[in-house]
């Protein structure tokens, strides 16, 4: 018997990216995209399973074996078409999403060798589709009469604003900030999301309808009171965790010591990084420590180099196992030299005579039990006390809720930690016709998983809009 | 686009008065509560407590001293410009109640701020006295509105070229010495609210004053305006701008005041060389 000749086997399409020693000093996007041939022949790799596992590992079901058959047939327009079904941030969830943990998770090529890069192929067909504008706009169903408040316009309440409009509905999204976008915009940074692209997102949600109103800061310039005055029938809050962490440790208001919000936000949101040709000023350290190893604190080191930092390094409690940042992120720091201080805690700032930050006391750490959040939890080990100099420190130890809206607004229930409690399944609050979603309910999370949280919401008000609470 | 309706020069140019409409903010706006102005796309946010506002006319009023890149770019917007973007009312209002005499001490552009706050304070109840202070006759403003604003209004020059020669604190000692004095309101710079505080701290007289550090996005979500109050950190923009004088760590508020000298110094130098090509 002749044996069949074997199919080669694709191998997973790198994405091009700026070499590390250059990029670590412009605020250029890293990877550069993938040229329409790479896409195909990457798209080719599926192999289009009965049942995919992909779309239950997306948080917003998108038809991932759909849209990629089209990108293997060079549809790309049509491509884009099958993603917008689902997702109407495609350009950001190709880029921030943690699809290791997802979609790509659970690709069954992945069991023997390189998932398919859906990531990839979702970012692809978005920008695609951004510079081309071949796509019809998605179809609207005709106007429900009824008028919707979203509150915030991050990732959750982008994807409620865009499902409610097609679904018929009048939508005005409001903002507290002069730029929407919420931590898109002021939270990661350009080189890992250019801004042009969540404003041409944005502009997509008002070219269909959707109506937004800057520097709105809902519970201060308005409250839901006066929202439902207005004759709103629903309104949805997704408000984000906006309240920086500290870490109480004596010395932390010394100038140069910033909250990675502060940080980041002179930077992306008021592009502190064209000073002077923009107004707003950050203080440029050479060098720089960043506390904490999330996604933000990896995000806040990478800006310090690019800001001019000699030395940028990332001083963490617990060990590299227990990082809670995407691999990606700590792989891309660790190449452009960030420096990584495991089981390391600060316990005071010091500073000079002009009460500006000059260095941090810190002890060194070993693991214990895992304490709630299941990762074992740091110990002091005792004389272990240090010194590490620094001129420009970054608080990025997480985020809770914040109390603006929350505490002007009677009856919305919250948790023990002050997060807004919404039902898991459909976003409603405790109070009538509020839904709420994204990290004002569960805490800093990611974008997908707001945006997640903003579609199960928007088809519950969809539903209380027709038939009722 | 929030229009200037009017806009006036005031201690020989140095202080900007703008009449801005802004008609959401005028109907909610409280005394002691802040506004974040953006010139415009390139611009820094910059907060100011609003000196007044009409709410049936829709506008707020700020005054501001030109000190910087920002300031100099809102002083060159002209009657009918726009800031781009105004946002507020922010911060929590002043806290009204009857209470009996009152002192409001206000110096330089503090008395801007002052100013609604002691016109509340009086249409409460309260008897006020009002004692405001300024470098020179010239740099003084406000006077006849704070007189109008008051019961009783005394005036300080540093140099003596119009009423009580020396500081506010002089003066505000001698009205403690006639005891019987609830509260004390000071706004102003810092060394001055500084010395207002540790004057009545002496005669055990409640104080409050209004902070302006350096913030963001005011409301909360930064940290940048970060203040200790009584060995606790504190947010001006949500907690604040008002807090209880005597716990103020005043020292810290100057030092944080001073973060940006240098890149203050570049912003401007920019400016000026763009202006003047």
């Amino acid at each position: 018997m002749a044996d069949k000749p074997k199919k080669e086997k694709i191998p997973r399409q790198p994405m091009p990216e700026q070499e590390s020693k250059v990029r670590a000093k412009n605020f250029d996007e890293v990877p550069t995209g993938q040229s329409p041939e790479a896409a195909m022949k990457e798209a080719a790799r599926c192999i289009q399973c009965k049942k995919p596992a992909c779309v239950t590992g997306c948080p917003v079901g998108v038809d991932i074996p759909g849209f990629i058959k089209l990108v293997k047939e060079g549809e790309f327009t049509q491509a884009i078409t099958k993603v917008w079904e689902k997702n109407s941030l495609p350009a950001v969830c190709g880029r921030v999403c943690p699809q290791e943990l997802q979609c790509e998770e659970v690709c069954i090529l992945g069991k023997k060798g390189d998932p398919v890069a859906i990531g990839n192929l979702e970012r692809f067909v978005a920008d695609y589709e951004r510079q081309n504008k071949k796509a019809p706009p998605m179809e609207k169903a005709a106007p429900s009469g009824k008028r919707v408040a979203v509150v915030g316009s991050g990732p959750s309440g982008l994807t409620v604003a865009g499902d409610l409009i097609l679904k018929g509905h009048d939508v005005t999204i409001y903002e507290a900030f002069h730029k929407p976008g919420g931590v898109l915009v002021y939270g990661i940074p350009e080189f890992r999301l250019p801004k042009e692209i969540v404003f041409s997102e944005v502009a997509g949600l008002e070219a269909m309808g959707a109506e937004l109103e800057c520097n709105a800061v809902v519970g201060r310039s308005v409250t839901l009171e006066e929202l439902f005055e207005q004759d709103y029938d629903a309104i949805f809050l997704g408000v984000g965790a906006g309240l920086p962490r500290f870490l109480n440790v004596p010395g932390e208001n010394l100038v140069g010591i910033f909250s990675a919000n502060e940080y980041l936000t002179r930077s992306n949101l008021m592009k502190a990084y064209l000073f002077p040709e923009y107004d707003t000023p950050v203080i440029k350290g050479k060098n720089v420590i960043t506390l904490g190893a999330g996604n933000v604190a990896m995000d806040s080191a990478r800006t310090a180099l690019r800001l001019g930092a000699k030395k940028s390094r990332i001083v963490y409690r617990r060990s590299r196992d227990e990082v809670p940042a995407r691999g990606a992120e700590v792989h891309h720091a660790e190449e452009e030299g960030v420096e990584f201080h495991f089981l390391t805690a600060p316990t005071k700032f010091l500073g000079n005579e002009k009460g500006r930050v000059t260095g941090m006391e810190g002890l060194k750490m070993e693991l214990g039990e895992p304490d709630e959040s299941g990762r074992r939890s740091p110990i002091p080990i005792e004389g272990s006390e240090f010194e590490l100099e620094c001129d420009l420190a970054i608080i990025a130890v997480g985020a809770g809720p914040n109390p603006l809206l929350t505490q002007s607004t009677e009856g919305l229930k919250l948790n023990r930690w002050g997060y807004i409690k919404a039902d898991e399944r459909t976003g409603k609050t405790s109070k009538k016709a509020i839904w709420a979603g994204g990290d004002i309910v569960t805490g800093s999370a990611t974008v997908i998983l707001a945006m997640g949280a903003g579609r199960a919401a928007a088809d519950s008000i969809h539903e209380y809009l027709t038939l009722g609470w | 686009m929030f229009k200037i309706v009017k806009r006036e020069e005031m201690a020989q140019g140095t202080v900007i008065l703008n009449e801005v409409e802004a008609p959401l903010i005028a109907k909610k706006a409280k005394p002691g509560q802040f506004v974040i102005l953006k010139a415009n796309e390139t611009g820094e946010r910059i907060p100011l407590t609003m000196a007044d506002t009409d709410p049936e006319k829709g506008t707020i009023t700020i005054i501001y001293m030109v000190v910087g890149k920002s300031t100099a770019l809102f002083r060159d917007l002209k009657v009918g410009d726009v800031y781009q973007d105004v946002i507020g009312p922010l911060g929590k209002a002043t806290h009204l109640e009857e209470v009996g005499k009152v002192v409001c001490v206000g110096g330089g552009t503090g008395v801007a701020v002052l100013h609604p706050i002691t016109r509340a304070l009086k249409e409460v109840g309260n008897g006020v006295t009002c004692i405001i202070g300024a470098r020179t006759k010239d740099l003084l403003i406000l006077e006849k509105e704070m007189e109008a604003a008051s019961h009783e209004l005394q005036v300080c020059t540093d140099d003596g070229s119009y009423g009580h020669h020396g500081f506010v604190t002089e003066v505000l000692k001698d009205v403690l010495e006639e005891g019987d004095i609830q509260l004390v309101v000071g706004i102003g710079p810092v060394p001055m609210m500084k010395a207002v505080c540790n004057l009545t701290k002496e005669y055990n007289v409640k104080t409050l004053v209004s902070l302006n550090p350096i913030m963001i996005d005011g409301t909360g979500m930064c940290g940048g305006c970060r203040v200790t109050v009584g060995g606790k950190t504190k947010f001006a923009c949500v907690d604040g701008p008002e807090f209880d004088g005597h716990e103020v760590n005043f020292d810290e508020l100057m030092l944080r005041l001073q973060a940006y000298l240098e890149e203050e110094k570049e912003s401007n130098d920019h400016y000026c060389n763009l202006s003047n090509a």
